[in-house]
């Protein structure tokens, strides 16, 4: 072969051969990601008028608005629970789910179907779709209750009700987050060898010894990696709720996440808004680090 | 990728154990489309049933007209051209910028590749959510606020993760001895990427074309920020229109909702098998 000599001054490994294969992908990722967090950033240290102008540099002035506001607690405190409480309750769930999907019975391929269309559909149609369900007077919710004999007296109204609304926000993000986390499980219990099932099972093991014993185990990987992406999801889910209360009445149902979107472009706060958006990001990147590190360790391992 | 074993039929003998495990799968599988059911039956109902008085699960008269009069109703037509052309361009830029890194990166050992598929990783974990006052000023800055290229550039950016994980666990797959041979045999590295390695890797492709596809065509906080023109809305910020301020016309509002989630649902169920490989890749193998 006579390739050209000057082709071989580089080393065959230098990033240099790798940009125009590589090259488009990351600028696309500069483009979108890279630059909104630093523009994100700046601003955040910058004096910005409600319409968006800029005025200098503001030191922590925007973080110094945040915080000393008085909703903030609420909100932060409320973001926790939305993001454990959806969280655990998925991946509870789900564990049961995927091992009832993973058995062998006829029209198994027809359930998992049905479990993903959650999982395709529109997060935000699916909840306008609840709405009408949870609606007070024709809702299909509040009909089946009444059916059940279930409901003495006045029927409830879910969405508007303080004492509800929370609590419907929570389910529906559980509803839509199970689909891919059942899933994920399903595909770990796939993976599990049946060779060792069988010698447990011959060792004369019960069914849920073996799922206690060998599977769970086993599905300890999974299980961080689709805890970790519902940590992401869930805190970053904002269609659910702005299609449903748009975190009102008030802040009542605002996470962290709606509520810099809220002072952004609904009360044109921008200050503070980009102040929380920096502490969302930070609280994001954080997860994202350790996602990395987690998912290093196991491809070490393999 | 998969080597298709071709299972053997089992007569499935019915237990009272199995039974109810199958029942109760039945019942699971219910619940999780009962929402987009009730969607359905309420998307057929005429007008006068919506608020009856005791309400009823079924229309009483089945209105198959909603979905004719729908797009009189509302710029539905507008609405799914707008969806259509940003999926499609977002999927097709996906594809361009991804199909080389993937194939680059399954292929060589270069400095700098982990840290590039470390970033590529993180991207899919950042949402535009959190990101979205950075998105509004750079799009703003670049004068595309209100446009379908913004939209484009942006979902395409937030998927493309997918389909560089999964495609270049598609294309590593392929024997780089059989690639070889196509060189020796006088193809063009072009000629053998397409006539060898291209079919092997199909499944990968289709898979990252129809993810890309549905998650631009449901991608809703990016859409509500940048577009403002209800003319230029997509789908999924369009339908808020129905959201009207006296009433909601629920039987239209879910004809429409079920015209946008029908086809994507289907897409979706398609590429089962590939989905949870995509993405969680690097990670549970």
């Amino acid at each position: 072969m006579d390739a050209p000599k000057i082709k071989n001054r580089r080393p065959a490994n230098s990033i240099i051969n790798a940009l125009p294969w590589i090259g488009p992908a990351l600028l696309l990722i500069v483009l979108v990601v890279v630059w909104p967090a630093i523009e994100l950033i700046r601003i955040s240290l910058t004096k910005i008028t409600s319409a968006g102008t800029l005025e200098g540099f503001n030191g922590l002035g925007n973080y110094r608005l945040l915080f000393e506001n008085p909703d903030l607690k609420a909100i932060a405190i409320r973001t926790v629970i939305w993001v454990l409480s959806v969280v655990s309750l998925t991946i509870l769930i789900s564990l049961p789910l995927a091992q009832l999907i993973n058995q062998n019975f006829p029209g198994r391929k027809f359930v998992r179907w049905a479990m993903i269309v959650p999982w395709a559909a529109s997060v935000v149609m699916t909840s306008i779709i609840w709405k009408w369900m949870l609606d007070l007077t024709s809702g299909e919710f509040n009909l089946t209750l009444q059916q059940l004999g279930l409901q003495n007296g006045q029927p409830v109204d879910w969405l508007r009700d303080p004492r509800y609304s929370f609590f419907v926000l929570v389910w529906i993000a559980v509803f839509v987050s199970i689909p891919f986390t059942t899933f994920v499980i399903l595909a770990g219990l796939q993976s599990i060898p049946h060779d060792i099932v069988e010698a447990a099972q011959v060792d004369g093991a019960g069914s849920w010894q073996v799922y206690r014993g060998i599977k769970f185990p086993l599905l300890r990987n999974s299980l961080l990696i689709a805890t970790i992406i519902n940590l992401i999801n869930v805190f970053n889910s904002f269609p659910i709720i702005w299609a449903l209360t748009r975190g009102g009445p008030g802040y009542d149902t605002d996470t962290m996440i709606t509520f810099a979107y809220k002072m952004a472009f609904v009360e044109y706060n921008m200050g503070p808004s980009t102040a929380l958006g920096v502490v969302n990001f930070a609280f994001i990147m954080l997860i994202v680090l350790i996602y990395l590190r987690v998912t290093k360790a196991t491809r070490d391992q393999a | 990728m998969r080597t298709k074993v071709k299972k053997e039929k089992v007569k499935f003998i019915w237990t009272p154990k199995k039974a109810a495990t199958a029942i109760s799968a039945y019942m699971i599988g219910l619940f999780f489309i009962y929402p987009y059911i009730n969607m359905l039956f309420t998307s057929l109902k005429p007008r006068g049933e919506l608020y009856a008085s005791p309400s009823k699960r079924l229309p009483q008269s089945w209105q198959f007209d909603n979905y004719l009069n729908v797009w009189s109703k509302a710029p539905i037509g507008d609405f799914l051209k707008a969806s259509i052309i940003v999926s499609v361009c977002a999927t097709i830029l996906v594809l361009i910028v991804s199909v080389p890194a993937a194939y680059y990166v399954a292929r060589n050992r270069f400095k700098g590749r982990g840290p590039f598929l470390l970033l590529v990783l993180a991207t899919q974990m950042f949402s535009p959510t959190a990101l979205i006052i950075g998105i509004f000023r750079e799009v703003k800055f670049f004068g595309l606020l209100d446009t379908w290229l913004a939209l484009i550039i942006v979902n395409a950016g937030f998927n493309l993760a997918f389909a560089v994980w999964l495609l270049s666990g598609f294309f590593a797959s392929v024997p780089v001895e059989i690639e070889e041979a196509a060189l020796v045999d006088g193809c063009t590295r072009f000629k053998a990427l397409r006539r060898i390695v291209l079919p092997v890797t199909l499944p990968g492709l289709v898979t990252a074309v129809i993810f890309t596809f549905v998650a631009t065509w449901n991608e809703f906080t990016v859409a509500l920020t940048i577009i403002s023109s209800s003319s230029r809305q997509p789908i999924s910020t369009g339908i808020t229109t129905f959201i009207g301020q006296y009433d909601v016309a629920w039987q239209y509002l879910f004809t429409t909702t079920a015209i946008a989630i029908i086809p994507v649902v289907i897409l979706f169920i398609s590429i089962e098998k590939y989905l949870v490989g995509g993405l969680t890749a690097g990670s549970v193998k």
